[in-house]
């Protein structure tokens, strides 16, 4: 035997291990995939085998080849296998290999939930955050809900390692399972003030990524942030809250204001650039949402822009890259401080580094205004000549084009100048972007009636020229030109000087070598330019020219007709035809212009790009449905011409009438020329004003001469020239703005009164040279309303969109299989995963004091600032009502007795310390920490207690603040009846779902608020340490309760090492750990800072439970303050009473009235005098102290039901007349329901 | 969060990578080579952030490696950049001098390191002491348990004790393979 393990031992000490495996890669270059095949098939004999160690091996090896992209998924089984073996070293390799590969659709997932869950409690570290650590890459919804429980038990574990993983992987069971947000949030929010730096860092950055999805959900967490930003000194940390103060802010302007003086400070002072960097940004985000008349922060922006530009003139090139990045942000708001760093952002396109230039392009983008798009423009010409590599120059192109046509073409002062532009960029070799090009062309001509004139001679001269850019083979893509200047030719044909060599230039043999779709242009519009011609020679009467035209035609169509491609062929054979038809008209002298210019008569007007997809399908048409059978063969070759002559179509319906209005414009712009030319105060424009190009006449002459120097050498000469032309004529334009501006002073000084009708021709003087026809873009009629919807629905973070500040309902607790508190390791019991929860609220009357206490001094501070408050009240109220409404949640007892107004109470509380005004940093904290002490019990029923005594707490003497504070008051009241008039809609809408006893339950119906009720009762108390209790039973364990405790810590000194023991009785024992003695206390698993508190959980078996018990018990610990440390120890009582043994149970009518009347139950009754208070409240009490659920309630009549751990059903019949209260109860037990009673009339003696 | 974090050589080849977020091997291998492509290409002296296809890429290049970070907007770019070197600085300080052929032949001890560093897409820990003591920690337990390659070194022991008997106990095969890099560089 022993042989044959040592013999298996030397066979696997020739098993290849990882490095011989990558060794052998690296000897197999040749046949890599050959050797790696060879190896896989050794590890699937590997995994055959049972030794754990082989496995483990060969599971090691296939994580590497994994990473070389082998899929290993086959082995999932085998890594489940590693990840259970109970050694450290298989099991870290197993769950490293389950992480590289497992996935949602992996379905042995599944298997590992025990696993995974008994390495989560494992009393080593390291497997726990092995397993965590694992676990965080392939958690599934399933794993998330079944181990939510077990995760966040660890979020309060004593080491710190564990307690930063367990509390960073609570992410991603968010993310898998966001039903356990609401009731993980509170001990999440507890580690933000953990001890340890690594577990609150953690915190800090779940939250961060939490509430950069829904920042409005965390508002209320800004006081907590603040402080910790103006005390922590981890980097890190910092970053990610300024980070996160960036995403709340623009929800909360206060907030920034708050902000910008410690963030200034922080600016000045911290030496790490990732900080002044995040700072800068946010800052900025501050700004932003401030943007609106805050004049006084100029001094920030400018503080931003300064570092800014520090950052920018660093050597390094990070640093560069993120300064533009952080400049363009400004940009949006505050273009003008970033205007002034142009030569900086110009400078940086000439860094070495393509992505520093692409940023630099992108602030050009926002940078540019009327004044300065020319310049801009000429160096990033300037750019594309210089630039190497078709990618950037191509980024170029396009950023010219942006830059130019942004908002409408806003910038452009002088259309002729952007034409030219386009024409020059045509020359640029290999671009991809020809069409981009022509679209603008055909854009600009279209829109810009003014520019035609230009735009036309322009691309005359292109298409004249069209053997240069389509002589290079390479320039493929540039040829799109062609078509916009071959339409635009055609089109526009009226405003060409020498139509008849365009005609010639377009029908060219060359033309064949041209794409289809441009050929096709060309034939349609040499016919439009035929027209043109017909009409000259008409008008001049020389029919010899009007026939040599057709000639023409007649000579080269031919050449059309027989393309390959059938639009080319049949337009030009239609066409051929007509023009032999009109030459045999003109041989008869017959005058045929008009007839053939009427063929293309007609205005085109710009269409919006989505006009198509707006126009609303009208009703009863199904455009899916087939109008004829579906053809049995394709005929989709038919089809494409004509889709694209549709385009041509429209125009043939329209008659012209814009040359009436042009001739009407002429006529009243010459009026008025007339009564200006008389008016002796009026002032004329300086002729050199690109103003001039206004009028599309012929008396202008400087248009003529830009449009002779520029336009007719464009192709052929060198685009230096060109640029200096354009500078020449921009300074020429700035001389005469600038003489304009001080004439326009001088006449300032004479009077204002004519300022209002000379207005276009002074001031602005940058406006366009030409109207641009932009806004109308057409839309169909009744259009439909943009529907853009730009959220994903399938964004995961949709679903964590949570308020947060909502009490916790009983039915949010998370899912726990076992009964288990976190010391305790239960029997692994298999049991199901829906058992009751366990999870209590947390509730302490020194935090309720603390809470008055910081209302009152929010009053005191109130009266200060009444005027800023009432302002911002409204802000607030704004803010109540936008927060969502919890949409599933399902209604017991104790969320009900919970009355709606810790929101307000918490809104308001920020409220307070955003309103106060921006208080030294030490103040300030003063400020946040009451309030976020009171934050921390969200979970808890917050006290609405406070509200009926205010009216005592205000001073009488300041009437006008007690004016106030009823205001106030009054609001407060709307708001919380609006709340409640949504949560009855709730009520209702709910009972109709989910079945009775939700609406019999739903007490809150009552316009009465509940007061706060908590189960917690105190157990011990001293100077050093307060403990309260409470105990819940478990359906699913019949024989365990669980004892929640709150420990906290009153005094100065740090408390730890807490040991809690109690004294068994023969009924009632604590459950130890396996392997303690019966008489061993259990460690509690936290230490407690200064006043601090924490919750544990013990569990403890029960055998009877009729009667109540007393436990005797001790809780010893070490006080170690600075000086010294003592050994204390407090002794306690725990009572276990009837009631705790009680579940809160549903029960249906029909259910309990069957139940009453099979006769097993046993009556007794109880009497209580002197009851006064609403029976609502007296149901609640009872639900809530004593675990009941109301069946059904009939005016002041309710039945009620609950059920003990063991199975006993309690039945309660509650009647009330004049202050007396009356209970018939029956139960299977009489003297459980004895004592039951007993105790219920003890809950009510005492109020 | 952090989506991914990609170790290649200058020539591509994978070192380790550690997704976040699920992507079949064949999405993960183009990841890799598209990242290469873009990252590879860049001088040394421009800056160390561009954007991937999918993601930001954060990425710095040392001696014959690159380490690239692909995160999205909520991580700081100076802050990655600097865990990137305090990642390297560690694996250097468990490694004593890092090279390539330490990762390439301990895959799996560098993926331990990098748990204690980021888990799930987001940082766990940025103080390298703190790294370096984990780690160790995990490492001591590990040497407790005989190691992975524990079990065949105390069979060749057991095997070679028969006939001498003086031979030191602990041999650790692991060990020895990686002094031997009589190996072609790639």
């Amino acid at each position: 035997m022993a042989l044959k393990i040592v013999k298996g031992s030397i066979d696997r000490m020739f098993d290849k291990n990882l490095q011989d495996l990558v060794r052998g890669i690296r000897n197999h270059k040749e046949d890599e995939a050959k050797y790696i095949s060879t190896c896989i098939d050794e590890i699937k004999q590997e995994l055959k085998q049972d030794n754990i160690a082989v496995k483990a091996n060969a599971v090691c090896k296939l994580t590497y080849l994994q990473m070389l992209g082998y899929d290993v998924s086959w082995a999932a089984f085998n890594i489940v296998e590693v990840m259970s073996s109970s050694k450290f070293t298989y099991k870290r390799i197993g769950y490293l290999a389950a992480s590289q590969c497992f996935h949602e659709g992996t379905d042995v997932i599944m298997l590992t939930t025990n696993q995974i869950r008994k390495d989560l409690s494992s009393p080593n570290q390291y497997d726990t955050g092995v397993a965590l650590t694992g676990l965080s890459c392939f958690v599934t919804p399933d794993l998330a809900r079944d181990l939510a429980n077990d995760i966040m038990t660890l979020m309060s574990h004593t080491k710190p390692y564990i307690r930063k993983k367990a509390v960073l992987i609570m992410y991603k069971v968010f993310l898998k399972y966001p039903e356990s947000l609401r009731p993980a949030f509170p001990r999440l929010k507890e580690k933000l003030e953990d001890p340890d730096p690594g577990v609150q860092s953690a915190a800090v950055n779940v939250i961060c990524e939490l509430a950069r999805r829904n920042p409005k959900n965390y508002l209320s967490l800004a006081p907590l942030f603040f402080k910790l930003m103006t005390s922590s000194t981890n980097n890190w940390v910092l970053i990610k809250i300024i980070k996160l103060f960036g995403a709340l802010t623009p929800l909360e302007p206060r907030l920034g204001k708050k902000l910008i003086e410690p963030l200034t400070n922080l600016i000045h002072s911290t030496s790490a650039m990732s900080l002044l960097y995040e700072c800068v940004n946010t800052v900025i985000a501050v700004l932003i949402s401030l943007s609106s008349g805050m004049p006084n922060h100029s001094a920030s922006i400018q503080l931003c822009v300064q570092k800014l530009r520090i950052l920018i003139e660093d050597s390094d090139q990070n640093l560069k890259y993120l300064g533009l990045l952080a400049m363009s942000k400004i940009l949006k708001t505050h273009p003008k401080s970033v205007q002034s760093h142009k030569d900086l952002i110009l400078q940086c396109l000439d860094d070495k580094d393509e992505s520093i230039r692409l940023r630099a392009l992108d602030l050009l983008y926002g940078m540019v205004s009327k004044k300065n798009l020319m310049e801009i423009v000429k160096k990033l010409m300037l750019h594309v000549d210089k630039a190497e590599g078709t990618t950037y120059r191509d980024e170029l192109l396009t950023k010219i084009i942006d830059i130019c046509s942004q908002s409408n073409y806003q910038y452009i002062t002088n259309f002729e100048w952007y034409i030219s532009i386009l024409v020059e960029l045509t020359r640029l070799e290999g671009t991809r972007h020809g069409h981009l090009i022509a679209s603008q062309m055909l854009d600009v001509a279209i829109r810009v009636k003014a520019i035609r004139g230009f735009a036309v001679a322009q691309m005359a001269t292109l298409l004249d020229n069209a053997h240069l850019l389509t002589g290079n083979t390479q320039r493929n893509g540039i040829c799109e030109v062609l078509y916009a200047a071959a339409w635009i030719c055609g089109e526009f044909s009226e405003h060409l000087e020498d139509p008849m060599q365009t005609l010639e230039a377009m029908l060219r043999p060359k033309v064949a070598t041209l794409p289809g779709h441009i050929q096709a242009v060309y034939v349609q519009n040499a016919a439009k330019l035929f027209a043109t011609v017909l009409q000259k020679h008409e008008g001049e009467t020389d029919s010899q020219a009007a026939q040599e035209t057709s000639q023409l035609l007649i000579d080269r169509l031919p050449l059309f007709v027989q393309s390959a491609n059938l639009e080319v062929q049949e337009r030009a054979s239609c066409i051929l035809q007509l023009v032999k038809y009109i030459q045999k008209l003109q041989q008869k002298n017959v005058e045929v212009a008009e007839e053939v210019t009427a063929l293309f008569a007609g205005e085109l007007n710009p269409v919006a790009p989505k006009a198509q997809k707006k126009v609303p399908i009208p009703e009863g048409l199904d455009l899916d449905a087939w109008i004829n059978e579906p053809p049995s063969e394709s005929e989709s070759e038919d089809e494409k011409p004509k889709v694209v002559f549709a385009k041509e179509e429209p125009k043939h319906y329209r008659s012209r009438h814009t040359e009436v209005d042009e001739k009407e414009l002429a006529r009243r712009r010459e009026v008025r020329k007339q009564e200006q030319a008389n008016n002796p105060f009026y002032i004329k424009a300086s002729p050199s004003s690109q103003k001039v190009y206004d009028a599309p006449g012929v008396e202008h002459i400087p248009v003529v001469q830009i449009d002779l120097s520029v336009p007719l050498k464009v192709p052929g000469m060198p685009m230096s020239d060109q640029y200096l032309k354009l500078e020449e004529e921009r300074r020429q334009k700035e001389k005469a703005e600038r003489k304009k501006k001080e004439k326009k002073k001088k006449r300032e000084k004479r009077g204002k009164g004519r300022k209002a009708d000379s207005g276009p021709e002074s001031e602005e003087d940058i406006t366009p040279a030409h109207q641009v026809d932009i806004v109308t873009e057409e839309m169909p009629e009744n259009a439909l309303p943009s529907d853009d919807d730009d959220k994903d629905p399938n964004d995961p973070h949709k679903a964590l969109d949570i308020d947060l500040d909502k009490p916790l309902a009983d039915s949010e607790k998370l899912p726990v299989r076992t009964h288990r508190p976190e010391v305790l390791k239960s029997p692994a019991e298999d049991r199901d995963s829906k058992s009751v929860p366990q999870e209590t609220k947390k509730k302490s009357s020194k935090e309720k004091k603390e809470k008055k206490k910081d209302k009152e001094k929010d009053r005191k501070r109130s009266k200060e600032e009444k005027k800023k408050k009432k302002k911002h009240k409204e802000v607030e109220e704004e803010l109540l009502e936008s927060q969502p409404e919890e949409a599933v949640q399902s209604e017991e007892t104790k969320e009900a007795a919970a009355p709606p107004t810790s929101t307000s109470a918490e809104a308001s509380d920020l409220d307070f310390w955003l309103s106060s005004a921006p208080v030294p940093p030490a103040a300030a904290q003063e400020v946040t920490a009451p309030s976020s002490a009171a934050a921390v019990d969200t979970s808890s029923a917050a006290a609405p207690e406070s509200e009926p005594d205010e009216p005592k707490d205000t001073e009488p003497e300041d009437t006008k603040s007690s004016k106030h504070k009823k205001k106030k008051q009054k609001k407060e009241k709307e708001e919380k009846e609006k709340k409640k008039k949504k949560r009855h809609h709730h009520h209702h809408h709910h009972g109709d779902a989910g079945g009775e006893d939700s609406v019999q339950n739903g007490t809150v119906e009552e316009e009465e608020p509940l007061p706060p009720m908590s189960n917690y009762s105190l157990l011990a108390e001293n100077s050093y340490i307060k403990m309260v209790y409470d105990i819940q039973g478990n359906h699913q364990d019949e024989s365990k309760v669980v004892v929640s405790v709150i420990f906290e810590n009153k005094s100065d000194s740090f408390l730890k090492s807490m040991e809690f023991n109690v004294l068994d009785s023969l009924n009632s024992k604590l459950q130890r750990p396996e392997g303690a003695g019966p008489h061993d206390g259990l460690t509690v698993p936290f230490q407690l800072p200064p006043g601090v508190s924490n919750e544990a959980r013990f569990v403890f078996s029960v055998q009877s439970i009729v009667m109540p018990q007393k436990l005797k018990g001790t809780l010893t610990f070490i006080v170690k303050s600075d000086e010294s440390s003592t050994h204390e120890k407090l002794d306690f009582k725990l009572h276990f009473t009837c009631t705790s043994y009680l579940i809160t149970t549903p029960c249906y009518s029909d259910a309990y009235a069957k139940l009453l009347e099979s006769g097993d139950l046993k009556g007794s009754s109880l009497r209580l005098e002197g009851i006064n208070m609403p029976f609502h409240h007296l149901l609640a009490r009872i639900c809530f102290h004593h675990h009941f659920s109301v069946v059904e309630r009939i005016d002041s009549c309710a039945s009620m039901y609950s059920r003990s751990i063991q199975g006993h059903h309690v039945c309660l019949l509650v009647k009330t007349s004049d202050q007396t209260v009356s209970i018939d109860a029956k139960c299977d037990e009489p003297s459980l329901l004895g004592n039951v009673l007993d105790e219920i009339k003890q809950t009510f003696s005492k109020c | 969060m952090i989506k991914a974090i990609l170790i290649f050589n200058n020539h591509g080849k994978p070192r380790l990578i550690r997704f976040y977020q699920y992507f079949a091997e064949d999405m993960q291998q183009q990841i890799i080579r598209e990242t290469f492509h873009l990252v590879s290409k860049r001088d040394d002296n421009v800056c160390n952030f561009l954007e991937g296809i999918y993601f930001t890429l954060i990425y710095r290049h040392y001696a014959t490696l690159y380490f690239v970070f692909c995160v999205d907007s909520s991580e700081s770019e100076l802050g990655i950049l600097d865990l990137i070197q305090v990642f390297v600085e560690t694996l250097d300080k468990c490694f004593e001098n890092v090279c390539e052929l330490d990762l390439i032949f301990h895959m799996d001890k560098v993926h331990y390191i990098l748990q204690e560093v980021v888990m799930g897409g987001m940082v766990l820990e940025t103080n390298m002491n703190e790294i370096v003591a984990q780690v160790e920690l995990q490492n001591r337990m590990e040497k407790s348990e005989g190691g992975l390659s524990g079990a065949p070194a105390r069979a060749v022991s057991a095997v070679k004790n028969m006939n001498l008997p003086e031979i030191p106990r602990n041999i650790n095969i692991g060990d020895i393979n990686i002094k031997v890099p009589s190996l072609s560089p790639f």
